[in-house]
């Protein structure tokens, strides 16, 4: 049982699966969703604040306006935020293009500074009343020939139709880049929202190329946003960011590469090839040899479990692209996962899931959405008997103790034992194992203050995005 | 208009009201939506969401069921998940998509309660409006449906005189103990209370709202309840809320502030705001202290203030107002030197007149259905104690 509420039991049952009982790639029938308080990912708010001193500027209802307005509160950016309201008046008389011309210039008009580039997010209602993009955007660039201006979207009601509004962003936060000369020796690292750690095998295989590295997050002005247009090869890793990739590199003339976040070896080995092939033949050198960082991994899963032990493991998606991929490989290394926290399976976990399936058929997928989630976090307090949450002086006992990576998995368990990492963290190849296993460790160590962590949005934002 | 706000947050949307408003009552409230309302309720607007079970959700609707009209999934959905759960009652919530599409949330609710048997009510809120309008909405709904129609006279088991505490919600007064505090003064003052509505009472307490013998206005979004209960069973209202000990009565200014019949259409729905008069709050001639935020927090404040200090005071209920229109009154008050606000107004400053904004001092109050989460641990609790703003002033 899950709860009891009144006279009735609630239990457990759809909102949880056995993986030999899941189906690829949706494990649990869709319905009402519910939102848990873990807020550590990014929404379009913080990526595109990453433009180097562009302003952004949304175009919608008030309901969608006041989570987007907040989001720039909180990372301390309503400086470079600002927002036109529809209203019911402007559905039946039919002037959206009207308003966002006008309220956009209005804004434009009255920033103290003016900006290079401006953000225009268009929402659900322009795409269902057949707005016309060309018009408001066409008058707008007419009126600004020195503003940078690109169309954005906030319109999840579309998320399952053609790109997901994230997608659609980590491509068009790229759509500002000017074409220029080509530089052979000059990379871009594409569509991420945390930085890539320079001790990864990503990073050092191109500083060994002896390349310049792009990476948005990096940029500090616009002018230096713009240098990211030199690149010969866009890199990227992240799922939602491949269509962007792709797009920049039509338009710009470079190559695009993805290279999919796995812990698989033979993957990440194959990956680094790409990478190293890609890059030799740019700079028309040989081939680097793989360095085996095999043993290295292999050294720090015997470190990790020796002191874990039997600790049970949960992972979540929002942790990185690829949760069943961690717990395949943790799983096969005798770690005791338990439960991956997730909705969804995407089509690059495929041979994960099988894998899972076959051999771990009792693992627990857990749904986060479903409306019994609800009762999942509170039921695991009860089940402790914690009356003051996430308070460090409140100790569960050892065989409480539930080691959670990533913010859902701590959130529902309730547990402060938990790798706060959002979206990969930066993190690629064989470094992503070693460097995620040594945050296990430290996190079954020393226990973090969740409930106050993860509901922070945009973990990882404030050193991200300059003004 | 431009309906800009090139500086300044936007205040928590009706759709959000609702589920506000409705939040403790142990019902299960689904809005109608892809996918925002829901993370940006429950991570802004409700504080209770963390420790306070509750059964919100959202619809995600997605592009082809809007496009094709399809409320079947919608029922099914809500129906599947209320046999699970067992909710006291379902609330439809509208969003925007919805009200373009032209969804009739009262039909998909009537289909809802014949299949479920669970009462259930729709709302036709469009997210284009302030909490408000949606928490007035979801209250007065209560009043039709959920209270007991029958007023209980001359009850025998107490000779204390029964009140109802109507418009308590976090948008307006957050969880730091204001509902608490507000309840204490009136059992203080030899009332007992039946309900408040809805921070600290069951639906059961609700119900019995109509054998209380006065009603309190704490916010305006308990004003069409209010009236409702005024209407049916002759119960009369007093508007404004307790400040430091001190009752503070501003039912006169309340009414002078609005025009009553523009009241009516507002709580109905039918219009947008009520402040179209051009006296829009407790307004003195050129007040030198502008309070800015919910009517009758204000009003009261302002109201409060006049007395302690001696100053002029202006309430203004800037919940409807767009960043023009408060542009324009600050610039309009040649005598003003104190903005008492919550922070996320002062940016504002930045579009008067330099020498006029430099000799103005702001005082931060923040509020809920404004900044969110953003300031709540620094959002007082004036029903207790306003020293903190007395010695600012």
């Amino acid at each position: 049982m899950l709860k009891k509420l009144g006279e009735h039991e609630i239990t457990e049952k759809g909102a949880v699966i056995r993986m030999g009982d899941a189906k690829f790639p949706a494990p649990f029938t869709g319905g009402l969703e519910y939102a848990s308080p873990a807020r550590g990912t990014w929404n379009i708010v913080h990526t595109g604040m990453l433009i180097p001193e562009a302003h952004e500027i949304f175009v919608c209802a008030a309901s969608c306006l006041r989570g987007v307005v907040l989001t720039a509160a909180e990372m301390n950016a309503l400086d470079r935020f600002s927002t036109v309201e529809v209203k019911e008046n402007n559905l039946l008389d039919g002037n959206l293009e009207e308003l966002l011309i006008d309220g956009v210039s209005d804004i434009i008009n009255k920033l103290e500074k003016r900006p290079p580039a401006v953000l225009v997010y268009t929402s659900c209602v322009h795409h269902f009343t057949g707005c016309d993009w060309g018009v408001m955007f066409g008058a707008l660039k007419e009126r600004f020939p020195d503003i940078d201006i690109i169309d954005c979207y906030m319109n999840p009601t579309l998320r399952k139709s053609g790109l997901t509004p994230d997608q659609t962003m980590r491509r068009q936060m790229y759509a500002l880049l000017k074409p220029r000369t080509i530089n052979k020796n000059a990379v871009a690292i594409i569509g991420n929202d945390l930085p890539t750690r320079e001790n990864s095998d990503l990073y050092i295989t191109l500083k060994n190329y002896g390349l310049k590295i792009h990476e948005i997050t990096s940029c500090r002005t616009y002018a230096g946003y713009q240098e990211m247009a030199e690149s010969s090869l866009y890199i990227t890793y992240y799922p939602a960011a491949k269509a962007g990739g792709d797009a920049l590199a039509k338009r710009l003339g470079g190559k695009h590469i993805y290279l999919p976040y796995s812990w698989d070896y033979d993957e990440i080995t194959e990956a680094l090839n790409i990478l190293k092939y890609e890059c030799a033949k740019t700079l028309d050198e040989g081939i680097e040899k793989n360095i085996d960082k095999i043993e290295e991994c292999e050294k720090s899963f015997e470190k990790t479990l020796a002191l874990i032990g039997e600790t049970p493991i949960a992972i979540d998606y929002t942790f990185c692209p690829r949760p069943t991929s961690v717990a395949k490989q943790l799983l096969m290394h005798g770690f005791n996962v338990k439960r991956i926290y997730l909705d969804s399976f995407t089509g690059e976990e495929k041979k994960d899931y099988e894998y899972l399936k076959e051999n771990y058929p009792d693992l627990e997928l857990y749904a986060t959405v479903d409306v019994k989630s609800r009762f999942m976090a509170s039921s695991s307090r009860e089940k402790l008997g914690a009356t003051n949450i996430s308070n460090s002086d409140n100790e569960k006992s050892a065989s409480d103790k539930w080691l959670a990576i990533g913010q859902k998995a701590a959130y529902f368990l309730d547990t402060d034992y938990f790798v706060n990492i959002v979206e990969g963290g930066g993190m690629f190849g064989f470094e992503a194992i070693t460097d995620t296993l040594e945050l296990m460790r430290d996190a079954y160590e020393n226990p973090k203050e969740m409930r106050k962590l993860v509901q922070i949005k945009g973990m990882g934002c404030g050193s991200c995005c300059i003004g | 208009m431009k309906q800009t706000s090139g500086f300044i947050s936007t205040y928590s949307a009706d759709a959000f009201g609702v589920c506000s408003a409705l939040y403790e009552l142990g019902g299960m409230i689904v809005m109608h939506d892809a996918s925002g309302c829901n993370s940006t309720y429950t991570t802004h607007d409700e504080p209770r969401w963390y420790d306070m079970d509750s059964m919100v959700y959202i619809s995600a609707l997605t592009e082809i069921e809007a496009i094709m009209g399809d409320d079947s999934k919608l029922i099914e959905d809500v129906v599947r998940a209320a046999e699970e759960l067992h909710p006291k009652f379902i609330a439809i919530v509208g969003t925007t998509i919805p009200a373009m599409t032209g969804f009739d949330a009262d039909a998909a609710s009537r289909v809802i309660e014949e299949r479920t048997g669970i009462p259930t009510f729709g709302f036709a809120t469009t997210g284009m409006k302030s909490y408000v309008h949606g928490a007035s909405l979801a209250f007065e709904t209560l009043a039709n449906i959920i209270v007991n129609q029958n007023r209980k006279d001359n009850v025998a088991e107490s000779t204390m005189p029964k009140i109802n505490i109507l418009g308590l919600t976090p948008l307006d007064f957050s969880v730091n103990g204001s509902d608490k505090s507000i309840k204490e003064y009136y059992r203080s003052k030899g009332y007992e209370i039946i309900s408040t509505w809805a921070m600290g009472s069951t639906l059961d307490e609700i119900k019995k709202s109509a054998d209380a013998d006065l009603n309190i206005v704490v916010s305006e979004t308990g004003m069409g309840v209010a009236l409702k209960l005024k209407e049916k069973f002759g119960t009369p209202y007093k508007i404004g809320i307790s400040l430091a000990g001190e009752e503070i009565d501003v039912t006169d200014e309340y009414q002078e502030s609005i025009n009553e019949h523009n009241l009516i259409d507002f709580f109905e729905g039918k219009i947008n705001n009520v402040s179209d008069k051009e006296n829009k709050a407790y307004n003195e001639d050129n007040p030198e202290i502008l309070i800015m935020g919910e009517r009758v927090n204000s009003l009261s404040l302002a109201k409060y203030l006049s007395n302690k200090t001696g100053k002029k005071c202006y309430g203004y209920a800037t919940t409807d107002s767009d960043e023009d229109e408060i542009i324009d009154t600050i610039k309009s008050l040649d005598n003003l030197q104190v903005i008492i606000a919550d922070p996320l107004f002062k940016p504002i400053l930045k579009l008067i007149d330099k020498s006029k904004a430099q000799k103005i001092k702001f005082i931060s109050l923040p509020h809920e259905a404004f900044s969110g989460r953003l300031y709540r641990n620094e959002i007082p609790n004036l029903v207790e104690n306003t020293n903190m703003l007395l010695e600012l002033l």
